[in-house]
Parts: structure tokens; C-alpha cells; sequence
């Protein structure tokens, strides 16, 4: 059982993976759409790996009136990090088609889904933050309020509908994810002893 | 000459006498069942056409959808407009600028689209100023007026801005002949037939749109009214009708209806074009203004030039011809083809329609039956495809289908015709409310017509809408016209006069790369404030300058102190917003000129010399957010030698000045 090593298809599924996690950083992972009276058109705030894109100027502008700190790419350290977290990621499922190892498959599965985890905690903390932490001399109070965008989903906050959901990189980062789970269910459950 | 009078008296009222036997009892007896659906677009639907119609007497050009008839913008043009603060600020008043110095106000009778290959192109649109000479260019992006050229020995522009199929040119014609300007104006108006000269201008039109007077041609003194460019087979011509060939100097309605007929004056610009590359051209010394707007410094540039070149229609041969046309010619209209040539006589009970292949043979044949002041005339009958018998009295203008009709209105009759171009048999006809002018097809005087709709602008409108004093609203009609016969689907009061209009697809325009704001990066303004930070106040000398920024909701500063009489005060006001339609607007009391309305990214700037020692508000007046009311600041003003220091501050209150 110790040296069980992994099929010629989920070498494929693992370099498919590989270039998920490559993919990811060049497209924008989740996606905060906006939609109020006075933007028919609709705002978007954009998480890429690097920086916060789409329209942050304007949504910085619109902030002040509920005296929301605005938003700056520098003031997150993840932007620095999570570049290379989802290169290495790349790097890891690479290595895996050398290791073919299936237990450091399932290794490599598990603290994937650990990271996705404290992501999804971190993403909260911060849009925890951002939603309570209002300046008291804001033009716009409401007595209890808070601004906080869902972790996923739909939000009504005052005129805006918030939405926050995945952007292509996050698609293409839970596909990775279930390209893991299918290559370790498939070296687990669908082969059987193939050495002994 | 008498007789004449009289006769012209008896056809108008006899034109009345009609007009108001065939009045239907009201409005409904006009417009059938379906009329309203044809016309209705729902809210947050758009029109299917633009519509820019000239303001007349109010110097403005005006946006429309069709078919709904309603109005998106007024654009100023040649009229200051102290809502957009046109021609009150510092950075528009160049653009007013003339030989003659600032002229706030004008009359702009007629638009042209920009064209390429014969259809329109939703590019620009040009307008022409007819009491001081001159042809502006909108740009279509910014809807925004964006240069203005003055035209030497010119009285009345009225018979432009017609263009060539490439707007290659946009050309002018001097409705009042006058001495040039190159020669001693200071002379006896009775001596009209020796002094005063016609002039027609050619405006050469660039790449980017930028305009040039390439030349002029110089002819004898008539009245040039209207003109259309030939297209396809007869490119490389310009038409011209021209009236008061009497040259009559003093009651003209009289005196410039004596022959029977005047001319189309048919111009041959190519070989103009070969006369000049000859060296055929004279310098002529005259000043003329060229004011440029730059979307860089938002700032507008005015030169004077000074020189023009003159060719003589008389002494070079084959550029101009000239064609009899019945009773004083208004209209000059050139089908889709190229080859038909309508001439509307005003007082004229027919409609002559000429061929360009019969007047090419006949220039080839020398069929002439004499000259006029040195230009070739053309015998009538051999430039003549027929005439359009009892059409209906008193014809204006042409326009085109794309489907072989032609549709010309009837000031006297009130009414448009429609009628069939080669047989010239009339189809249809309706009535309108009333005397209409010039009328509009989409397209509808270029190579490629957009026959759907035809919108008829009326003079008259009485007793159409609700009473308003003694001035009543001027309207515009539209017609259903894609069936055998025109339908009436809506009516609307315009601004100003109406007078030419033209459509284009809403598509066209739409999807031409429209700007929807400035950026501040490229705000090369001299006096832009790029951020809060730069926000400051400076002096030199009586010269107060205020470098200012607007964003939602306040000012920088809002709080000034120091000013004292005697002061000139500039506010050059940076809107610093980067979204589209949030633009700011800037009001200090007692300003003599206007308020500023800033675009996003832009720089204008407010001259202020305040009158009186005090305490002066200033806000923003567009409103720009739920705080505006907000938007709001002081400036204190000091008297004279007073020693109160120079500050300025937002968001705190500044050391209270001890004096």
C-alpha cells in the first residue's frame, strides 16, 4: 500500500490542475456587483490574486457617505502573498505528476481545502471591517447599520443590492479543486491493490 | 412693376384662401388610429434616430429623438448660454471671437452631417451663423461645439453648410452681395450693380475635422440663398440657387421678383481646384476669425487671419455656369443619384427638375443663351428633365426617400408633396400646421436616405397648441412615410426657429465612441487642480486666482478670505469625479456673467470681481448627490487696502484675522 502510484489519467487531471492555479492569477477570483437607481449600469469590485480591480475609485467615492475607510490595494498584505500561495499550488500539482504519490495527493487535497477555509475567514474578517468600522462623523448614519457584504450571495445594503460572488478565477479555482478530489477518489475507491 | 406686386399679393392670399379651406376641422381629422403607437417609444426605450435641428434665431442646435420628438439637448453654438456657461467663461468667450470682436448671439439655419462616400457618417455636424459669417463643427462625441471659422466678404450665410460626399469641403455662399472686403466698403449703396460682389467660400474640412478657407469664388452681386454638392456621377459640382439677379439694392420683395427667372448657379470645384494648383488664385488681404476648442486644455484658441485666396468666376472659364430657375429659387436639392437637380422657385406654381447629363451636354455643345456678368447661361430647356406641373404654391425644399420620390414643401399652400422624381408625377400630398419650411428625411439629402419618417418644420402653429401670448411656439411634424401615402403620427413645439434638420440612425451616433467623461490625467489645463492637495489661492497683483477642486460634496476651498474690492477673482474649477454624468456646477452672487457647469475631468474657470464689501456665498448648481445642498462655501471680501491676509482652507475653520 506504502508505494501506490497514481494513474497515467490523473497525472493528466494534476497537470490540468497545475494550470488552474497558473490561470487564476491573471483573472479575478470573486466579484462584488453593485446595482442601485443611480447606476442602472451596475458597479463591480474585483479580487484578483494581486489587487483589487473594477470600478474602486468610484465605490471609494460613494463610501464616504457612510463613512466607509476606502479600499487600496496596499492596505491588504494578502494581495502580496496569494500570488505566489496559487504559483506554488501550480508548482505543487507538478510536482505530484513526478512524485505520483497518491497519499501526497490527498495530502496536497486537505490543505487545499484548509486554505480555501481560512480564505473564506479572512475574506469575512475583512468585510467584517470594512461593513462596522464607520467613521463616526459619516454624512449617512443609520442607527445599527452596518455595511458588511455577504461572503456569497445577495445583500440589500440602503439604495445598493450587493452581490458577492466568484469571478472566473475563483470557478477556476474550485474546478482545481474538484480535479483534486476526483484524482484522489479515483486513486482510492476505483483502483484497486494494483501492485499486490 | 406694379402688376408684379400685385400679383405676388393675390397668389399669397389666394395661397391663404386655400390654406384655410382645406383645414380640417380639428387636429384628429389629421391623424388616424395608429398614429400614436407609431410614434411612442416607451420610457427607457431609445428612438431610432437623432435629430439635430437648428435653433434659428436662437444660435443653438437642438437634439431630438424620432420618433418620440423628444428633446435630449440644446447644444450652444453660436449664442452665449450662461446654463452651460458658453461664452461666459474664460475658456469658451474665444470661441465667439469674429473680426468684429466678441458677438454673443447668431442665427443658425441649417445642419449638415458629416459625410463618407455620400452617407452619413456620425462624425460631426456642421451649422452655419447667417448674420455674422460664419460654419461651426460639432463634434458627435462630446456633443460639444468644437471649432467656428468666420468668413471674409460675406454678408448672410445662409446658403450653407452644405458638404461634399467626403466632406471634402463645407461650403458658404453671401446671402447679402457686398463690397469685399478687400476693396472700399465705404461706398453708395445705389451703386450695387458696379461695387457689390457675391463671394461663395469653400472650406476645405481635415482629417480630424479641423476646417481651413481653402478659397473663395468671386461673382456678381445676387442674393446666394440655398445649395446642395452633387454626389456620385455629378461629384466634383456644387449647386447654388440665387435670387435678386436684378440686383435691386432697396425693397427687394418687390424689386427682386421682376424676371421671371434667376439661377442655379452650378459649380465645378475640381476645376476650380486645377486653377488654383495653376497659380490662378489672388491673394486678398482680409481678417477673419479661427477659433479651435482643445479637449486637452479645455480651452478654446482664437486666430485672426489674414488672407484669402479669390478666383474669379468671370475671368476663369468653365467653373461656373449658371442655369434658369423660375422666380426666385430657394430650395437647390440634389437626388440620391446624382443626377436630378430640384429648383424651388418661391413664387413659382411648378417645380423645374434638372439633369446633370443634359447640363453636362449642354456645356459640351455650348447651348447657351447668353452670359451674366461674364458667366455662361445655360439655355433652360436643355438642362431641363421637366417640370412638376401644379404641385402647389410657393415650393421650399426638396428632400429624398432613396426609393425615387421626392417630397417638397409648400410655404404658401402648407403642405408637403410627395411626387415621383422620373415622371414627375405628383403621389400624394398632406397638409401641415402651419406654413411649413424646410422638412427632413433621415439621410434624406445624401447618397443613402433612411426613407422611414419625414419631419416638416412649421412657422406657424396658432392655434395647434396652448396659447402663449403673442409668441407662439414654432413645431415640428413627423410623418409616417414608408407606405404609398404620408401619415401623420406626431407634432411638437421646438426651441427657437427650426429651420434645416437632419437624422441619422441612433446607432450610428451611439456606437461612434461617445465620451462619457474627462480624464484628469489629461487635463493639461494651465490652471487644473489634480487633486485636493494642489487646492491653493494666489495673487498677482488686482489678480486673484483660485485653484479649485470639486468632487461629491464639497468644494476645495470652500473657505476663502482676503479678496478685496477691487479684485479680479478666477475661479478655475476642477471637477475631479471620473464617472459618467456627474458633472458639478459652480455659482458665486453677484457674478455679471454665468455659472460654470464642469464636466468630469474638466477645467473651466468663473471671472468674478466683486462689487461690494462682504460676505459672498458660492454653491454647486447641478445636482450632483444627496449632499449638494451641501455643497457650499464663502468668500469674504475686504475693502480696499485692507489688510486681512490671503487664506484658504476646507474642512477647518481658519484663525479668526484680526481685523
Amino acid at each position: 500500500m506504502k508505494n501506490l502510484t497514481i494513474s497515467g489519467l490523473s497525472k493528466i487531471l494534476l497537470l490540468v490542475t497545475g494550470a488552474l492555479f497558473a490561470g487564476a492569477l491573471f483573472v479575478p477570483m470573486w466579484q462584488i456587483q453593485l446595482e442601485a437607481p443611480q447606476y442602472p449600469e451596475g458597479l463591480v469590485l474585483q479580487l484578483y490574486a494581486n489587487k483589487i480591480g473594477g470600478d474602486v475609485e468610484i465605490i471609494n467615492g460613494l463610501n464616504h457617505y457612510i463613512g466607509m475607510a476606502t479600499l487600496h490595494t496596499e492596505n491588504f498584505f494578502e494581495f502580496t502573498v496569494l500570488p505566489y500561495i496559487f504559483g506554488t499550488f501550480g508548482l505543487i500539482s507538478l510536482l505530484l505528476i513526478f512524485v505520483a504519490k497518491r497519499k501526497a495527493v490527498l495530502l496536497f487535497l486537505i490543505s487545499y481545502v484548509v486554505f480555501v477555509v481560512l480564505a473564506a475567514v479572512d475574506f469575512y474578517r475583512w468585510n467584517y471591517e470594512y461593513g462596522h468600522n464607520l467613521d463616526p462623523n459619516a454624512a449617512i448614519r443609520v442607527p445599527g447599520m452596518a455595511y458588511q457584504p455577504p461572503l456569497i450571495g445577495y445583500k440589500q445594503l440602503l439604495n445598493f443590492g450587493a452581490y458577492s460572488i466568484p469571478d472566473t478565477g475563483g470557478w477556476l479555482l474550485t474546478a482545481a479543486g474538484i480535479l483534486l478530489f476526483l484524482v484522489v477518489l479515483k486513486e482510492y475507491k476505483f483502483t484497486k491493490n494494483p501492485q499486490s | 412693376m406694379k402688376n408684379k406686386f400685385v400679383k405676388a399679393i393675390f397668389t399669397i392670399a389666394l395661397g391663404s384662401a386655400l390654406l384655410t379651406s382645406c383645414k380640417p376641422k380639428n387636429s384628429s381629422d389629421a391623424v388616424s388610429g395608429d398614429a400614436a403607437q407609431k410614434a411612442y417609444v416607451a420610457p427607457g426605450k431609445y428612438d431610432e434616430f437623432y435629430n439635430f435641428v437648428s435653433g434659428g434665431f436662437s444660435g443653438q442646435l437642438s437634439v431630438y429623438g424620432l420618433p418620440s420628438g423628444r428633446l435630449f439637448r440644446v447644444i450652444p453654438v453660436f449664442s452665449v448660454d450662461p446654463e452651460k456657461g458658453w461664452g461666459y467663461s474664460e475658456e469658451t468667450k474665444p470661441m465667439l471671437n469674429t473680426s468684429n470682436g466678441f458677438v454673443p448671439w447668431d442665427d443658425l439655419h441649417h445642419t449638415e452631417l458629416s459625410q463618407t462616400n455620400g452617407e452619413v457618417d456620425g462624425r460631426w455636424v456642421f451649422g452655419n451663423a447667417n448674420n455674422t459669417p460664419r460654419i461651426a463643427r460639432i463634434d458627435l462625441k462630446t456633443f460639444k461645439t468644437a471649432e467656428i471659422i468666420e468668413l471674409p466678404n460675406s454678408g448672410g450665410n445662409h446658403s450653407s453648410p452644405f458638404i461634399t460626399e467626403n466632406t471634402e469641403y463645407v461650403v458658404a455662399g453671401t446671402r447679402f452681395s457686398v463690397p469685399a472686403d478687400y476693396d472700399n466698403g465705404d461706398v453708395a449703396i445705389n451703386t450695387y450693380k458696379e461695387n457689390f460682389k457675391g463671394h461663395i467660400s469653400f472650406v476645405k474640412v481635415g482629417k480630424e475635422g479641423e476646417m481651413d478657407l481653402a478659397f473663395q469664388i468671386v461673382t456678381p452681386g445676387v442674393n446666394f440663398d440655398l445649395s446642395h454638392a452633387g454626389k456620385g456621377k455629378s461629384h466634383g459640382w456644387f449647386f447654388f440657387s440665387c435670387y435678386n439677379t436684378e440686383q435691386a439694392n432697396t425693397l427687394l420683395e418687390v424689386n427682386a421678383s421682376q424676371r421671371d427667372k434667376d439661377f442655379i448657379m452650378a459649380v465645378n470645384w475640381k476645376k476650380a481646384e486645377e486653377y488654383i494648383k495653376a497659380g490662378k488664385g489672388k491673394k486678398q488681404a482680409v481678417k477673419y476669425a479661427h477659433n479651435k476648442w482643445n479637449e486637452k486644455t479645455h480651452t478654446a484658441t482664437s486666430e485672426i487671419k489674414n488672407e484669402v485666396l479669390v478666383l474669379d468666376a468671370a475671368a476663369l472659364k468653365d467653373i461656373c455656369y449658371m442655369i434658369p430657375c423660375p422666380k426666385s429659387p430657394h430650395g437647390c436639392d440634389v437626388d440620391p443619384t446624382g443626377e436630378y437637380i430640384v429648383g424651388s422657385g418661391k413664387l413659382a406654381a411648378l417645380i423645374p427638375v434638372f439633369s446633370f447629363d443634359k447640363l453636362m451636354g449642354a456645356i459640351k455643345d455650348k447651348k447657351f443663351e447668353g452670359e451674366y456678368g461674364g458667366i455662361p447661361v445655360v439655355k433652360y430647356e436643355a438642362a431641363l428633365h421637366g417640370e412638376v406641373q401644379k404641385p402647389g404654391l410657393g415650393p421650399l425644399h426638396t428632400e429624398f426617400d432613396g426609393r425615387g420620390n421626392a417630397y417638397t414643401t409648400f410655404f404658401v399652400s402648407s403642405e408637403v408633396v410627395k411626387w415621383d422624381i422620373k415622371s414627375l408625377k405628383v403621389l400624394d400630398r398632406v397638409p401641415t400646421y402651419y406654413s411649413v419650411g424646410h422638412l427632413c428625411i433621415p439621410g434624406g439629402d445624401s447618397k443613402k436616405p433612411f426613407g422611414k419618417y419625414l419631419i416638416a418644420y412649421n412657422k406657424i402653429t396658432k392655434d395647434r397648441y396652448l396659447p402663449t401670448g403673442p409668441e407662439l411656439a414654432q413645431s415640428a411634424q413627423i410623418f409616417d412615410i414608408s407606405g404609398d401615402k404620408m401619415q401623420l403620427i406626431l407634432d411638437f413645439p421646438t426651441i427657437g426657429e427650426p429651420h434645416y434638420a437632419q437624422a441619422a440612425p441612433a446607432d450610428l451616433i451611439r456606437n461612434n465612441g461617445q465620451l462619457k467623461f474627462y480624464k484628469i490625467a489629461d487635463n493639461n489645463h494651465p490652471f487644473v487642480t489634480k487633486g485636493e492637495k494642489e487646492a491653493k489661492v494666489t495673487r498677482q497683483g488686482n489678480q486673484v486666482h483660485v485653484y479649485m477642486t470639486s468632487i461629491r460634496s464639497h468644494f476645495a476651498p470652500d473657505n476663502i478670505e482676503g479678496i478685496k474690492l477691487g479684485d479680479e477673482v478666477y475661479f478655475h474649477v476642477t471637477n475631479l469625479e471620473q464617472d459618467w454624468d456627474v458633472p458639478h456646477g459652480f455659482a458665486i452672487k453677484g457674478a455679471d456673467n454665468g455659472e460654470l457647469l464642469i464636466m468630469p475631468g474638466e477645467t473651466t474657470t468663473l471671472k468674478w470681481v466683486p462689487k461690494k464689501v462682504g460676505m459672498y456665498p458660492m454653491y454647486c448648481t447641478d445636482f450632483c448627490s444627496a449632499l449638494h445642498q451641501e455643497m457650499q462655501g464663502y468668500v469674504r471680501v475686504s475693502p480696499a487696502g485692507s489688510s486681512v491676509p490671503l487664506t484658504w482652507s476646507v474642512g477647518t475653520n481658519l484663525p479668526k484675522a484680526t481685523k
